[in-house]
């Protein structure tokens, strides 16, 4: 099951750097450089579906203390901080020749780069906690802490300031771009949801062999 | 009960260890920026509530101190009916600490660096209440879970800073607002940010409290 996963993913990744890179037509000002959007955009929105599946599980946890809730929102937060990462890198790629600036302290920018601190946060308190079952119920706690933060956040950061452009897919009504570009976005977002779901299962499977090994 | 016994502790040795530490951070503004007026009254808000935060890392960090040196912790654990009694109580400690601390921080910063309160101090102490309850909020709710694990001070502050942007953004924006003389319906966004803030956090400091403390 995994494994036929993981070709689905490979085989949505190889569709998407075709749709992205061969097929997409070329942008008329930003030239080669806007193709790295078929990166960018698919990989912020993992991170934010694998910070929603660390929230659920976190409740889930807390409510039923199955230890598998727990391992899926441990494995969820290390794929999401990954994404995460990748988004900001991209990004920096991006800005670097289209804004003149790897960096710039715009309202989405430092959303995500929040998310992310806070994320390692968790990661990282889930490493110092020893005891399994407190380490559990504690980053749980934090899971459901951080994810509540995240609407505070973007309201917090959008009117301290704003340079980014507005989203181009998450808003009401039709996507503002053509289909010529839409589609090999959407390609490559099918293919790292599907490269999410076979991380989310291997990772998941290695934590519990850890775990039957330790034991 | 909880709240009594805790400020009759707190009141020898963690208060006069923050007045102390709150006077040495003014000095240390005053030497990092150099004795230029100008640039000090423009960064003053952003100042101010540095000061709040560094002195509520090391004070809120030391909440369940008591406990963990005295071996109190398993007295918490089997203390008898609702766990969240326990956190509310902490809080309204720690608030009552906090807002003690900030007031002879902000008459501090008023005599030190010139600033003319007048008629902007219920304006100021309205934005402080909201933000010190957001912070401590969350604060109280981490210091029990870093109680226990061997690098909290590190840990704490960790976890703390990214949850708290919204408050401190918020917070930052308002006071500087204030202290220009500006009407307070001109920070109202922020304003309600904060309450909404403040409800969130405490509502799930209140509802997660009891899993904190189980072991």
């Amino acid at each position: 099951m995994t494994r036929v996963l993981g070709w689905l993913a490979v085989l949505g990744l190889l569709a998407g750097l075709v749709a992205g890179f061969g097929l997409a037509p070329r942008e008329v000002t930003q030239g080669n450089v806007q193709r790295i959007m078929y990166v960018h955009v698919p990989s912020v929105l993992v991170a934010y579906l694998a910070y929603t599946v660390v929230f659920v599980a976190s409740i889930a946890y807390l409510a039923r203390r199955v230890e598998a809730a727990d391992r899926v929102a441990h494995a969820s937060a290390e794929i999401g901080v990954l994404f995460n990462g990748i988004t900001i890198a991209t990004g920096s790629i991006w800005g670097k020749p289209t804004w003149g600036t790897w960096w710039t302290w715009d309202a989405r920018l430092t959303s995500v780069a929040i998310l992310f601190v806070m994320y390692l946060g968790y990661l990282l308190l889930r490493g110092m906690i020893e005891d399994r079952e407190r380490g559990a119920r504690y980053a749980a706690v934090l899971g459901i802490v951080a994810a509540l933060n995240v609407p505070l956040v973007h309201f917090s950061v959008l009117w301290w300031r704003t340079l980014h452009q507005p989203p181009s897919l998450l808003k009401p009504g039709a996507p503002a771009m053509s289909s010529a570009i839409l589609t090999p976005l959407l390609v490559n977002l099918a293919a790292y949801a599907l490269l999410y779901a076979y991380f989310l299962a291997k990772r998941v499977r290695i934590l519990r062999r850890e775990e039957e090994a330790a034991a | 009960m909880w709240k009594d016994l805790l400020v009759e502790r707190r009141s020898k040795e963690t208060l006069n260890g923050l007045f102390f530490f709150s006077l040495l951070l003014l000095f240390v503004f005053q030497f990092a920026l150099g004795p230029d007026r100008e640039r000090l009254a423009a960064v003053l808000p952003g100042l101010l509530w540095l000061g709040f935060i560094l002195s509520g890392l090391l004070g809120l960090g030391r909440t369940f101190l008591v406990e963990r040196e005295n071996d109190c912790w398993e007295g918490l654990l089997l203390a008898p009916g609702d766990k969240s009694a326990i956190y509310v109580g902490k809080l309204a400690g720690n608030l009552l600490l906090m807002l003690v601390i900030e007031t002879v921080l902000v008459a501090m910063f008023a005599v030190f660096f010139n600033v003319d309160l007048g008629a902007a101090w219920p304006a100021l102490a309205l934005v402080i209440v909201l933000g010190t309850v957001g912070f401590t909020a969350v604060g109280t709710l981490f210091a029990a879970m870093t109680a226990q694990v061997r690098a909290r001070e590190l840990l704490f502050p960790v976890l703390l800073l990214p949850v708290q942007v919204p408050v401190l953004l918020a917070t930052v924006r308002a006071t500087e607002a204030v202290l220009l003389g500006e009407p307070l319906g001109a920070v109202a966004n922020w304003l309600k940010l904060l309450a909404a803030a403040d409800l969130i956090y405490v509502v799930v400091g209140v509802l997660t409290f009891e899993f904190v403390l189980e072991g």
